[in-house]
């Protein structure tokens, strides 16, 4: 039997990157994954993507998927700035962001908000795992109040909800998940690259070495035992056209299906599980978070999604090619124009 | 006032002076003096007489002492003179002192109020304006009334001195685009003092201005406007900035020259953002700059410090972008807005471990244009940062310039590699890797993200990397790489602008300095020339120095190198890269927060040749 292709023509192997050199058992590894799983399935030109990070385990991830496309490898919590440039150099490019706990929720916290409040479009992940790898094993700053570890003893200060920052300074599309649940991590990551803003996934990431006990809300014994996804996601592509009859065949009732349409033209089909969560109700976002964090409850799934504002670039009102590709004739004036600014400085 | 008659007689026998003086306005900050200042600036340089304008401004919104420092020079000096010989004393806290910093024979124009309260000398002359009588009789809304107030110095300075009012009236239309009630407001205010000051005051100075033609074909601006025109005519897409004095008009330049690179549809091919600090207006440029396109950002001192950890991943991942560092006086907060060229050594090796950066020197208009534009055919060149070190000086004050050179080179992308050209290498060279040196000159090839072809991205990082860009721990590895990024910075140094030289004195003393001491430094050595001693001059113009340095150095008994730094930091690096044979080196470095001026350089080189 012949392997299996895409629309491209390209193996689910060629969307690889080099092995990953992260503990093995890495939650990281597993959203690696569905990042190649989810460039092959959609059929994405690689080299049409870049890929940037921070710095910590997360942000080395960047390596381990997409061999094809540009990557960079940035400063710790400066990933945003770096998107937000290369986005207004190219505006064709697709961009995948990796960051983590500590690099978006401390050191990176001014650049995670301020890049959501331009609204570049990108995906934005966090692998969120509450302890700090790389220097071995400090708390983040997402880490729970009251949790013991055995390098550091007890934090003492309440965790910051990066999901939560994220609704509060604009974000458009807004989503929790767990490494563990690969199929919601795979529709999420695929509704968030067709999103025309910048999309918040906070991915908890389990780290084997230093924060997988069972007490830890980050682990993934207690992801497993304790995840309670808010709906069932389904990605419809934007060729699906009969998106509302399709509803009567499944075994919902109307009003437990929530049809979100994207701006591609595509939808994120919800199926209510137990509760009447609404992505679309900015305060109900905000609600089910802050319960979610006041009763360590682990609700994964679309939390927030409304129709994306301007983009930076629409913003900025830049010319349709790309400001990386622009001819010599678009980026230098001519000779008459240099010289009428001289003549109107001149003293007559 | 009845000893001003008595002076009179004394004074009035003097020959008349003209077109060679300088004032000096003082008055309180935010109190509108800009306007009035630059008023007479423009009117005198429309009357065709060589002339600068100096804002030695406060850190402060509005009440603190600002003064401005107006030359004409027939001769056309324009630097800076330590001693005016008129004072506009507007400002009651500093009007006793800047009364007694009046040369004998000077001149001091002031309100009925201030005059109450300084004490009489008796080898000036004092012409006192009745403020308060006149802005009573001005026709002005009572909320533009303090605003316009200093109008009237602008009266009686044209009444004394000679500038005609009719042409002032066209400098107020153009300062006000053209909308005729508030120039006319204003030129009201400036009428009347005219006047008042025709029938009322017996002038009994020699100075005055009439008209030459000094000024003809020249034109006037801000460095931070020319540079800011240079980036335009250079291809700059994407600006990234955060606010700080006194860089911050240089992107207020940009946004005012945007529409010379918009589409015919009126869209745009710069994108200009103002970033939440620093930091991120850094990581906006080197972002922009990976990714292909041309990127720029303006900032000072604090803001370098903040960039710091930006310019060392992108010497270090080899990013070409510009950084412009419009120098006020550090360290620290230090003086915001008072003008130093205290941060050539931090910008030069600017990031930790063993990092280099390109830095050009500009020292006034023509070269803060070009460099606005090279620096990125330099930076892509080189596929490294470029820093344009300018000065508040140049930065915020008007200056005197024959009109800029359209480029003379077309927009240089450097190594660049395309799908066609990616393909043509790795034919050629078998394979194609991001730091391969294949030309010997330290300088690699690069592919921007969009190339479509299956070997062309690669994994940019400030991690140690192979010629690969694979992340390597090899010390093999990592000195190979060190070894090409110091051919790459050599290769630069006969790559970047070189040295302006005259040398053709017979001399034994070499003066070495850059940026915007030039001008105190041509009117000191015409100075010393006068009193027979013949000097030679060097003014770096890029960073690391080029090789004509050494030479220069060499041929001379005795190198003074001036700087407006305090601590020498151009002679330091001087004996840095050519330790042999300099105890002839000498620094002469000032660092007092205000342009240099002649006399300080005369004096001091005098002293210390002796």
């Amino acid at each position: 039997m012949p392997p299996r292709v895409n629309q491209l023509g390209l193996k689910r192997t060629e969307y690889r990157g080099k092995p990953s050199t992260l503990c093995p058992g890495c939650g990281h590894d597993s959203i690696s994954n569905q990042l190649i799983s989810m460039a092959y399935e959609l059929g994405l030109e690689q080299h049409n993507i870049i890929k940037v990070s921070g710095i910590g385990c997360s942000s080395k991830t960047p390596a381990y998927f997409l061999g094809g496309s540009h990557g960079f490898n940035a400063l710790h919590g400066r990933m945003p700035s770096v998107v937000t440039g290369a986005m207004l150099a190219n505006t064709d490019l697709a961009c995948i962001a990796i960051s983590g706990d500590g690099d978006t929720g401390s050191i990176g916290m001014g650049q995670f908000k301020h890049v959501i409040r331009r609204n570049v479009p990108f995906v934005y992940i966090i692998e969120n795992n509450g302890v700090y790898g790389l220097t071995k094993g400090q708390f983040s700053a997402t880490a729970d109040e009251g949790q013991f570890l055995k390098y550091y003893g007890t934090n003492h200060m309440p965790p910051i909800d990066l999901a939560l920052e994220a609704v509060i300074a604009g974000c458009t599309f807004v989503a929790r998940s767990f490494s563990g649940d690969a199929k919601q991590v795979q529709a999420l990551l695929q509704a968030a690259v067709r999103h025309p803003g910048t999309a918040v996934l906070d991915i908890i990431s389990p780290c084997v070495t230093f924060n997988n006990a069972e007490t830890s809300t980050k682990s993934y014994p207690y992801g497993k035992d304790n995840e309670i996804p808010l709906h069932e996601i389904q990605i419809l592509a934007p060729d699906y056209v009969h998106a509302q009859d399709e509803i009567t065949v499944e075994d919902y009732d109307e009003g437990d299906i929530i049809d979100v349409e994207m701006h591609d033209g595509s939808f994120i089909r919800l199926k209510k599980l137990e509760n009447d969560h609404d992505p679309r109700n900015r305060r109900m976002a905000i609600d089910v978070l802050e319960s979610s964090l006041r009763e360590q409850i682990f609700s994964t799934g679309l939390i927030y999604y409304e129709e994306p504002r301007p983009t930076l670039a629409q913003t900025e009102e830049l010319v349709e090619t790309p400001l990386a590709q622009l001819r010599a004739k678009d980026m230098r004036p001519p000779k008459s124009a240099l010289d009428g600014v001289m003549q109107r400085l001149m003293p007559s | 006032m009845a000893i001003q008659t008595e002076l009179h007689q004394t004074l009035d026998k003097r020959a008349p002076i003209s077109n060679d003086f300088a004032f000096s306005v003082a008055t309180k900050n935010g109190s509108g003096s800009q306007t009035s200042n630059n008023v007479l600036v423009m009117s005198l340089f429309r009357m065709g007489i060589p002339v600068n304008g100096k804002n030695l401004f406060p850190s402060n919104i509005k009440g603190l002492p600002t003064w401005y420092t107006i030359r004409a020079s027939k001769e056309g000096y324009t630097a800076r003179k330590e001693i005016t010989e008129v004072v506009v004393a507007y400002n009651n806290d500093t009007a006793p002192e800047d009364v007694m910093n009046l040369p004998p024979g000077g001149v001091c124009i002031t309100t009925d109020k201030i005059a109450r309260i300084i004490r009489q000398r008796d080898d000036i002359s004092y012409y006192v304006i009745p403020v308060t009588k006149l802005m009573r009789q001005a026709t002005v809304p009572s909320a533009f009334r303090k605003l316009v107030e200093n109008m009237t110095y602008v009266g009686a300075v044209a009444q004394l001195f000679d500038i005609p009012l009719d042409l002032i009236y066209q400098v107020l239309l153009d300062n006000f685009k053209g909308r005729e009630k508030p120039a006319k407001m204003n030129h009201d205010v400036i009428k009347l003092a005219y006047d008042w000051t025709a029938e009322n005051i017996v002038k009994s100075d020699p100075y005055h201005f009439e008209r030459m033609d000094g000024t003809q074909g020249k034109i006037m601006m801000t460095g931070n406007d020319a540079g800011a025109l240079g980036a335009v005519f250079g291809g700059v897409n994407v600006v990234a900035w955060y606010p700080i004095t006194p860089s911050t008009s240089f992107v207020d330049g940009i946004i005012g020259f945007r529409n010379l690179r918009q589409t015919e549809a009126g869209e745009n091919t710069i994108a200009i953002v103002q970033a939440e600090d620093e930091l991120a207006a850094a990581g906006i440029i080197t972002g922009a700059g990976w990714a292909g396109a041309r990127s720029l950002t303006s900032t000072s001192g604090p803001g370098i410090s903040l960039m710091a950890e930006f310019a060392g991943l992108a010497y270090f991942a080899e990013i070409p972008t510009v950084f412009w560092n419009i120098t006020r006086m550090g360290p620290s907060t230090g003086l915001p807005t008072r003008t130093s060229q205290g941060d050539l050594l931090f910008t030069h090796f600017l990031g930790h471990g063993d990092s280099r950066q390109i830095c050009l020197l500009p020292g006034n208009l023509k070269e803060a244009f070009e460099f606005g534009w090279r620096s990125f055919d330099i930076a892509e060149s080189l596929q490294t940062p470029v820093f344009v070190i300018s000065d508040l000086d140049l930065g915020m004050n008007n200056w005197l310039s024959d009109p800029f050179d359209y480029p003379d080179e077309a927009i240089n992308r450097g190594k660049r590699l395309d799908e066609n050209a990616l393909r043509a290498f790795i034919d050629d060279h078998g394979k194609w890797g991001r730091y391969m040196d294949v030309d010997g000159d330290g300088i690699p090839y690069r592919t921007v993200p969009g190339t479509a072809h299956p070997f062309a991205a690669y994994f940019a990082r400030g991690t140690g990397h192979d010629e690969m860009a694979t992340y390597s721990e090899r010390s093999d590895d990592w000195i190979e790489n060190m070894q090409r990024l110091r051919l790459k910075m050599d290769t630069a140094r006969a790559m970047l602008p070189q040295p302006i030289i005259d040398d053709g004195r017979e001399a034994d003393i070499g003066i070495i300095t850059f940026g915007t001491n030039d001008e105190a430094i041509r009117e000191a050595r015409d100075w010393l020339a006068n009193e027979g001693i013949e000097t030679n001059y060097l003014r770096v113009l890029a960073l690391p120095l080029a090789p004509s340095v050494s030479d220069f150095i060499d041929a001379h008994k005795s190198i003074f190198v001036i700087e407006n730094n305090f601590d020498g930091q151009l002679t330091q690096l001087i004996r840095l890269e050519h330790p042999e044979n300099i105890s002839h080196v000498r620094p002469l470095a000032l660092g007092d927060g205000l342009p240099m001026t002649p006399s300080w350089i005369y004096q001091n080189l005098i002293e210390q040749e002796g």
